[in-house]
């Protein structure tokens, strides 16, 4: 072998050896995966079921890897190196307790609430829309989310409420629903007289871990936290959103109450339409939320 | 049998040996290394930061295959106008000490050789010298260019890129700059873009893994029949407006571009460097059609359909010689189809393309005077297959091999050269390795070797280095090895 030749393979050599040495040597820290001796359900075992649909843990580890580690953290706790900057701050999934449910405040939601919440996002939040994601990537992904807290291994859901069918959006509804909001259930407390979410508590408002949390603006939003239709607003007051301040209004008002509030809360919006227009045919969707 | 030691290539074959064995063996210890673990958290903070991750607070790898490749949600973001639709999008949401900038460049060690380049049978020329076929090698340290990238949201549902790109001698100019009006009428069907952009190519060169000489580009995406005056490449940013539609989850996708007939240049020349010639005042026109299926676990799969018309002069009104505006406009076309195929870690980029120009852009002459007896319109076939394997968000290793054969040979070279003349062949294999990923800067690790085989003409490469060969019966072999550090900031 000519000395050329030798001074070209020796230097390749070096690098293939620099190559393996470096990828060893900065190789970081691993995700640390969900303790199962706590009794948390397992990754290898772990499933969701939406719909016919069923999500397997082990795929859904890549992809939280991939996609969620940032905010979420390699131990599930919200402790993402990105979480100390971001506004509200994410969902611990060790502590299984989630705002948008279809179930009863205090009980565990169902899969295709988390599914949901998923596809969604999270308005005002840096929680994105992961409808780029395939259904069966999201169920994936729900799958392994329940392997980080024993609660999914000791409780079990809680059972979705019915949502009767929505009474006649009428002016005297809305004026019932006025009234509900301003006097009975002091919602103008957080959420201000006008929907703005400046209400004189919601300064001191913090979620259960402590962090400032504001009420929704009904004016502004495009859409509300855990859906956009009427239905899902009735829902989400019926059911509270677990881990803030806002509480389930079950226990104080019957469905056509309910739904007054409902109608009243719509009229608070920038882009409302009184029913039976054509504008109000336009429906506000996920597409529009900037 | 793929021929990768050519008899007459001194030079090449002892390194091109070496380096595969060692190449095999490095990524053998590559794979059997510590690196499997898949997340990396920093060593220390850094204060200035890629401009997405630290607008959203999403680690690279949310938007990106490996980056810049996008996956779907970076598609998705993208054609939102890079907001994510939750009503943090405009700037006024973001702390005033934020700006949307990125800065990339590559330090780096390649090594490149070119056969069958025409050299002076004595060094430095003179009496008794000839030109003979030889072998040209030059390897060293060096410097990529440099992007320095800004992009994101003016104010919801209107965004905007500037990308001021240097070569590595810091000679600049605009790749990229436009305003986008996203979403109008409350749809994201209507989005209308305005500026100079890359075309709406479903496997985008821009955002591709490879960065040597030889493998940091499609050739197909740049290939004109040699001879042809047609000076088009579907993978050049060009210049004019654009309307684009999408579902919410971008699984089905259209483009519609009008441009003006000069390549993206500037200044209404016909290059966005000083200089160039003038353009011509005439538009082009670009369509593509994406739709998206379902694959369960492994994502989408997705599928494109584009064609692009244009037109290019074919003389210049000129006063005392120096031309003013082109004029003479005749037609081409390409057509084809792109993939971008998902099976678990692995991914399939398949793409075809077929180019026709005008009989006249093949002569070379004006279109007022008649063709001459025997004159055809040139065309060509051309293609690639890209695979990329994720062993994790933080290594893959990625592969293409891409042919282009010429159909009809442009007229002016009718009848002297042979029929492959122009054909190319080009293989390329590397992996990135990217020891941090996370949101507030990249560092990959790039290694890559690529080879292209061109007949008779001078190779297409990125460095725009090489000779055409003394005869077009010649095969132009040209290689490059890379090594280099890619980091965004």
């Amino acid at each position: 072998m000519t000395l050329k030749k030798l001074a070209v393979t020796f230097a390749l050599g070096s690098w293939a050896l620099a190559t393996v040495g470096a990828t060893s040597v900065l190789a970081q820290s691993h995700i640390n995966p969900p303790d199962s001796a706590l009794g948390a359900p397992s990754i290898a075992t772990g499933e969701s079921h939406i719909g016919a649909m069923t999500g397997h843990a082990t795929d859904g580890e890549k992809l939280y890897i991939r996609y969620c580690i940032g905010c979420h953290g390699p131990d599930g706790n919200a402790d993402g190196m990105n979480a100390q900057w971001i506004d509200p701050k994410p969902r611990d999934f060790t502590k299984a307790v989630f705002k948008c449910r279809s179930t009863p405040t205090g009980t565990l939601p169902v899969d295709s609430d988390l599914f949901n919440a998923m596809t969604r996002g999270f308005v005002s939040t840096n929680m994105p829309q992961w409808r780029s994601l395939t259904p069966q990537q999201r169920a994936d992904l729900v799958a392994f989310i329940k392997t980080w807290s024993p609660r999914w291994a000791q409780e079990k859901p809680g059972a979705p409420i019915t949502i009767p069918p929505e009474t006649p959006d009428t002016p005297e509804s809305v004026e019932r629903g006025k009234v509900l909001y301003q006097t009975t259930l002091k919602c103008v407390e957080c959420h201000g007289p006008k929907g703005l979410g400046d209400g004189p508590s919601a300064p001191s408002l913090r979620d259960n871990d402590g962090n400032p949390i504001k009420p929704y603006d009904f004016v502004n939003g495009s859409r509300f936290k855990c859906g956009t239709t009427n239905e899902d607003l009735y829902r989400i007051f019926m059911t509270g959103l677990d881990g803030t301040p806002m509480p389930s209004w079950s226990d104080f008002v019957d469905p056509n109450q309910a739904w007054d509030l409902v109608h009243y809360l719509r009229t608070l919006q920038r882009n409302y339409h009184p029913p039976h227009t054509a504008k109000a045919a336009t429906k506000s969707t996920d597409q529009k939320g900037g | 049998m793929i021929k990768w030691f050519p008899k007459n290539s001194r030079g090449i074959q002892s390194p091109l040996l070496s380096t595969f064995v060692i190449f095999g063996l490095s990524l053998v210890g590559m794979i059997l290394s510590e690196s499997q673990p898949v997340y990396a958290l920093p060593l220390y903070k850094v204060a200035a930061i890629p401009a997405f991750a630290r607008k959203y607070g999403l680690p690279c790898s949310a938007c990106h295959t490996a980056w810049p490749e996008l996956n779907n949600f970076g598609l998705v973001f993208r054609d939102n106008g890079y907001q994510l639709m939750n009503d943090r999008d405009s700037p006024i949401w973001q702390n005033p000490s934020y700006f949307p900038i990125t800065f990339r460049i590559t330090p780096q060690w390649h090594r490149e050789s070119t056969s069958n380049q025409p050299v002076d049978s004595i060094p430095g020329g003179g009496e008794g010298s000839t030109l003979v076929s030889h072998n040209v090698t030059q390897a060293g340290f060096d410097l990529s260019g440099m992007d320095l990238w800004s992009a994101g949201t003016l104010y919801k549902n209107i965004s905007f890129q500037l990308l001021p790109s240097s070569d590595p001698f810091a000679v600049w100019h605009f790749e990229s700059a436009w305003v986008r009006f996203d979403n109008i009428k409350g749809s994201s069907w209507l989005n209308f873009k305005f500026g100079r952009f890359e075309l709406d190519n479903l496997i985008s060169e821009k955002r591709f893994l490879f960065l040597s000489a030889n493998g940091g580009l499609y050739q197909t995406y740049h290939f004109d029949v040699p001879g042809s005056i047609n000076d088009f490449g579907i993978g050049d940013n060009q210049i004019g407006m654009e309307l684009m539609g999408h579902n919410a989850d971008s699984s089905t996708r259209y483009s519609i571009a009008v441009l003006s007939s000069n390549e993206g240049g500037t200044g209404l020349t016909e290059s966005n460097l000083p200089g160039g010639p003038p353009s011509n005042r005439s538009f082009d026109g670009y369509m593509a059609f994406t739709k998206s299926f379902n694959a369960g676990s492994w994502g989408y799969e997705q599928f494109q359909a584009y064609a692009y018309v244009g037109q290019r002069g074919t003389y210049y009104q000129t006063t005392s010689g120096t031309p003013l505006v082109a004029l003479g406009n005749e037609p081409f076309y390409r057509v084809g189809f792109a993939g971008q195929l998902h099976f678990k870690n692995l991914e399939l980029l398949p793409y075809f393309m077929h180019g026709h120009d005008s009989a006249y852009l093949g002569a070379g002459i004006p279109d007022t005077i008649g063709l001459p007896v025997g004159a055809k319109a040139p065309t060509f076939n051309g293609g690639f297959i890209e695979g990329q394997y994720f062993v994790n968000p933080q290594l893959v290793f990625f592969g293409r091999f891409e042919k282009i054969d010429v159909g009809q040979q442009a007229f002016v070279n009718e009848g002297s050269v042979p029929g492959n003349y122009g054909n190319v062949t080009a293989y390329s294999v590397g992996y990135r390795y990217y020891p941090i990923m996370f949101s507030r800067a990249g560092l990959a690790w790039h290694n890559e070797y690529s080879i292209s085989k061109s007949i008779g003409i001078v190779p297409e490469s990125g460095d725009g280095s090489g000779l055409p060969p003394l005869l077009p019966t010649n095969g132009v072999w040209s290689s490059s090895i890379f090594v280099g550090f890619d980091f965004d900031f």
